[in-house]
C-alpha cells in the first residue's frame, strides 16, 4: 500500500512540476502586460477618527456633521437602507428633531392609498428606515449613466480600508496624469467616468460629489472644507456600519479584564495543585544541575579535580 | 479507563449514589474527565488544544442556536436578517454574531494546532489509529459546517464561495454536473441551496459532537499519548485528569479565551472579507474569490494544477485537494517508525518543521491574489506537501536511526535521578494519588 500511495504522491508532484514548467514558459515567452490599474492604483490615505482603536468612541458632533453631508449631498443617489430614522437618537438628536428629519426627508416611503388601495407614498416616520433614493435598480441606473450607486449602510465594512477608503475616494479626484497616458495610451478615462486613483480600476462613474469648500454650512461653526466634509461623512459611515461600536468596546474591556483575572487566578490554582506533583520531580540539593554547576565551579577554583 | 490503578467512582453524596445505581452517568463522566482517568504526567501545553477545541465547539453550538432564532433562511432576507436584525436590533446580537464568526476561526486554529501536535508526536500510531481517524472525520465535518455557515449571510463571498466549492463536483466527467445541480437544487446557488445549507449547518455540529464522544472514547482505551511517546507503565507515570489537568486546561483556556475576546470585541472583522458585507449578486463576480483563511492551503493546492495533462487541470486540482486530506487517513501505515515522538527522531523532526513551513506558505498563496510568481511558489509547495507524506515519510521511517528513548515517563521527567532523589521509603507519604515514591 505504501508503494501505491508513494506512486500517487509522485504523480501529483510530477503534474505539479509540469504545471510549473508550462507556467514559467508562458511567463517568459509571453510576459503579462502590466495594467494601468496595477501601477497607478493607490492605497487609501490614513485618517484618524475618534472611533479608532480599542477605546474608541464616536464624536457625536462629527457624526451630526457627517449626517448633514450625507443628507445634503450623498443621499441624492445613495441609500442607507439598514438605518432607521429613530437610530439618529444615538447621534444626539431629540425625538422632535428626528420626527422632523423623517417627515421632511426628500423621498417618501412607498405606501398604499387608504381609500383606493392604489400605490402611493407617505411621509417617513421615525420608525422607518431611510427610504431608497430610487424606486428600483432600473430607475437608479437610468438616472446614473447605467451605473448603480451602492447603498452606504455598510460601506465602511464592505471596502478594504473602511473609512480611510471613503475619505480618500472623496478627496482623490483629479485629472488623469499625463505620465499615465504616455505609458498606457489606451487607458484614457472614458467619457462619463472620472479618474480617481483610489478606485480599483481608476475610473469611477460617480462625479466628484464634494467639489467646493462651503458646499454645506455647518451649524457648529466648523469650517466646511472639502477635506473636512469628507472626514465627517467617513466618520458618519463608520457609525452606520457599526452602530454598536461603543458598547462593543466597553463590553470588550470588561470581558478582557475579567478573563485576565480569571486566567491569573486559574494559573495560581494550577501552580498550587501541581506543587506536590512537581516537587517529586524537581531535583534538589546535589542533584539540582544548578547546584552541581556551582560546586563544580568552586571545585575548579580550589583546584580539586573530579 | 483501562488502567488497573484508575480510581473507581465513589459517590460522595447520597443523591449521586442514588443516580449512579440507576444510571451510571456520573461514573462515566468521572472516568472520562474526572479523577478516574489517569493521564501521563509529562504532558506539555500542546496537549491542551483538544479540550480547547471542545470549548470552541460548545461556543459555536450555543451562539449558533440563538442566532438561528433570528436568522431568515431566504435569499431575499438572509443578508438583512444578519446585517440589520441581528447586528442592530437583537439585544447583544452583534456579540453573538461576532463570537460565532470568530469562534469558527478559533475552532479551526486550535484544531490545526491539535492536528500538528498529533503529527509531531506520532499520536496517529498504534494503538491510537482510530483516535486519529475519528479526529479526521471531525475535521472533515468541520470543513463542511464551516463552509456552509459562511454561505448563510448571503454576501458576495458567501455566494461566490458556494459557486466555486460546489463547482468542484462539476470537474468530474459525466456525473459531475448532475451531482452539482442536485447538491445545489438548481443551476446556481439560490433559495434551495441556502435553505439546505442552513439545515445542514444546524445538523452537522451535533454530528461533530457525537463523533467527538467516539474520539474521546477511543482515546481512553489506550489513554493519552505523551511527549516521549513511551507507553505508560505504572501508576507513577500518571496523574488523575482531575484536578491536575482540569487545572492546567482551565487556566490555559482562560488565556486563549482572552485572546478570542480581544479579536471578537476589538477586531471582529479582521479575519473576514470586506466583500461579504456586499449582498450576494449573481451578476457581479468579485475580483478575487477567496474562501475563509482556514481553507487557504487547500485552495492553493487546487489552484496549483494549471495544465491539462491527460486529465483536465481542474480535475487534477480537485482530486489532489481531496487527496491531500484523505492521505492523512493512511498515515498510521505510511509512517512505520516504531518511535512515536518526533523529539527522538532527528531526521523526521526537520521534515516536520519543513512541512509546517510548507503549509504556512500554501496558506499565504491560497489567500493572496493570483500572479505568476505566486502560482510557481504554490506549485512547489503543493508538490512538497504530497512528497512529504507519500515519499519522504516512508523513507525516513525506514532509514532513520532514532535517539535512545527513556525507559519510562517518570524517568524522563526526573532526568534519571528519580531513584537517587527519592529512594523508596524515604519520601514522606502523601495523601491522594500523586505518586508513591519509586
Amino acid at each position: 500500500m505504501r508503494f501505491i500511495l508513494g506512486f500517487i504522491g509522485a504523480v501529483f508532484a510530477l503534474i505539479l512540476l509540469i504545471s510549473l514548467f508550462s507556467n514559467l514558459a508562458t511567463y517568459f515567452n509571453n510576459p503579462p502586460a502590466p495594467l494601468a490599474a496595477d501601477k497607478w492604483h493607490e492605497e487609501p490615505k490614513h485618517i484618524s477618527l475618534s472611533s479608532d482603536g480599542p477605546f474608541g468612541r464616536f464624536d457625536k458632533r462629527q457624526l451630526q456633521r457627517g449626517f448633514q453631508v450625507y443628507s445634503e449631498v450623498c443621499s441624492a443617489c445613495h441609500g442607507l437602507s439598514l438605518v432607521a430614522f429613530r437610530d439618529l437618537e444615538r447621534l444626539g438628536y431629540n425625538e422632535a428633531e428626528i420626527k422632523k428629519i423623517a417627515s421632511d426627508w426628500k423621498t417618501q416611503v412607498p405606501s398604499i392609498n387608504p381609500d383606493t388601495g392604489e400605490a402611493a407614498t407617505r411621509k417617513a416616520l421615525p420608525s422607518d428606515n431611510f427610504p431608497a433614493p430610487f424606486a428600483n435598480e432600473v430607475a437608479a441606473r437610468a438616472a446614473n449613466n447605467n451605473a448603480l450607486p451602492p447603498d452606504l449602510s455598510l460601506i465602511t465594512k464592505a471596502r478594504e480600508g473602511g473609512a480611510a477608503y471613503v475619505y480618500s475616494l472623496l478627496t482623490g479626484y483629479h485629472s488623469q496624469p499625463a505620465r499615465l497616458l504616455k505609458e498606457f495610451p489606451d487607458a484614457k478615462t472614458p467619457a462619463n467616468l472620472h479618474y480617481n486613483p483610489y478606485f480599483a480600476n481608476l475610473n469611477i462613474a460617480m462625479p466628484p460629489p464634494l467639489t467646493t469648500n462651503g458646499q454645506v454650512s455647518y451649524a457648529d461653526g466648523t469650517k466646511p472644507t472639502v477635506d473636512q466634509m469628507a472626514r465627517d461623512v467617513a466618520a458618519f459611515l463608520v457609525w452606520t456600519a457599526e452602530p454598536n461600536l461603543e458598547s462593543r468596546h466597553a463590553a470588550g474591556l470588561a470581558v478582557a479584564i475579567f478573563l485576565l483575572l480569571a486566567s491569573i487566578l486559574g494559573y495560581l490554582a494550577y501552580q498550587q495543585i501541581w506543587q506536590d506533583a512537581k516537587r517529586v520531580v524537581r531535583p534538589t540539593g546535589v542533584l539540582n544541575p544548578e547546584n552541581r554547576a556551582k560546586s563544580n565551579r568552586a571545585k575548579g577554583k580550589a583546584g580539586i579535580a573530579g | 479507563m483501562s488502567f488497573s490503578w484508575a480510581k473507581p467512582y465513589e459517590p460522595k453524596h447520597p443523591a449521586m449514589r442514588w443516580i449512579d445505581e440507576r444510571l451510571p452517568l456520573p461514573r462515566v463522566v468521572y472516568g472520562a474527565i474526572g479523577g478516574g482517568y489517569p493521564v501521563p504526567r509529562n504532558l506539555n501545553y500542546w496537549w491542551n488544544f483538544g479540550v480547547l477545541a471542545g470549548i470552541f465547539l460548545t461556543i459555536q453550538i450555543v451562539t449558533g442556536i440563538v442566532l438561528a432564532m433570528h436568522f431568515t433562511a431566504s435569499a431575499d432576507g438572509a443578508f438583512n436578517s444578519v446585517n440589520q436584525l441581528i447586528m442592530r436590533d437583537v439585544n447583544a446580537g452583534w456579540l453573538l454574531r461576532y463570537a460565532h464568526m470568530n469562534g469558527a476561526s478559533f475552532f479551526f486554529l486550535v484544531t490545526y494546532i491539535h492536528i500538528f501536535r498529533g503529527l509531531y508526536y506520532g499520536s496517529y500510531k498504534a494503538p491510537r489509529e482510530l483516535v486519529w481517524m475519528l479526529g479526521l472525520v471531525i475535521y472533515l465535518l468541520m470543513m463542511a459546517t464551516g463552509f456552509m455557515g459562511y454561505v448563510l449571510p448571503w454576501g458576495q463571498m458567501s455566494y461566490w464561495g458556494a459557486q466555486v466549492i460546489t463547482g468542484f463536483f462539476s470537474a468530474f466527467p459525466l456525473v459531475g454536473e448532475p451531482i452539482r445541480i442536485w447538491l445545489l437544487g438548481g443551476y446556481a446557488p439560490d433559495q434551495a441551496a441556502l435553505t439546505r445549507f442552513f439545515s445542514l449547518h444546524y445538523l452537522l455540529p451535533f454530528v461533530i459532537a457525537g463523533v467527538v464522544i467516539l474520539h474521546i472514547w477511543a482515546l481512553h482505551i489506550p489513554g493519552s499519548s505523551n511527549p516521549t511517546g513511551v507507553d505508560v507503565k505504572d501508576e507513577k507515570d500518571t496523574l488523575p485528569f482531575h484536578p491536575f489537568y482540569t487545572a492546567k486546561d482551565g487556566w490555559f483556556a482562560g488565556a486563549v479565551l482572552l485572546f478570542f475576546a480581544i479579536v471578537t470585541y476589538f477586531a471582529p472583522n479582521y479575519l473576514g472579507h470586506p466583500d461579504n458585507y456586499i449582498p450576494a449578486n449573481a451578476l457581479a463576480t468579485p475580483a478575487h474569490i477567496v474562501p475563509e483563511w482556514y481553507f487557504w492551503p487547500f485552495y492553493a493546492i487546487l489552484r496549483s494544477f494549471t495544465v491539462d495533462f491527460i486529465l483536465p487541470a481542474k480535475l487534477w486540482g480537485v482530486l489532489a485537494m481531496f487527496f491531500s486530506i484523505l492521505l492523512l487517513f493512511f498515515l498510521p501505515w505510511i509512517d512505520k517508525s516504531p518511535v512515536r515522538s518526533g523529539s527522538y527522531r532527528p531526521v523526521f523532526k526537520r521534515f516536520f518543521w519543513l512541512l509546517v513551513f510548507d503549509v504556512l506558505i500554501l496558506g499565504y498563496i491560497g489567500g493572496a491574489p493570483i500572479n505568476a510568481s505566486r502560482v510557481a511558489v504554490g506549485q512547489l509547495a503543493s508538490a512538497y506537501y504530497f512528497l512529504h507524506f507519500l515519499v519522504i515519510l516512508p523513507l525516513v521511517s525506514a532509514f532513520e536511526t532514532p535517539l535512545p528513548l527513556p525507559n519510562s515517563i517518570s524517568e524522563s521527567v526526573l532526568h534519571g535521578e528519580a531513584a537517587e532523589a527519592a529512594p523508596a521509603g524515604q519520601k514522606r507519604p502523601r495523601s491522594g494519588s500523586v505518586m508513591t515514591a519509586g
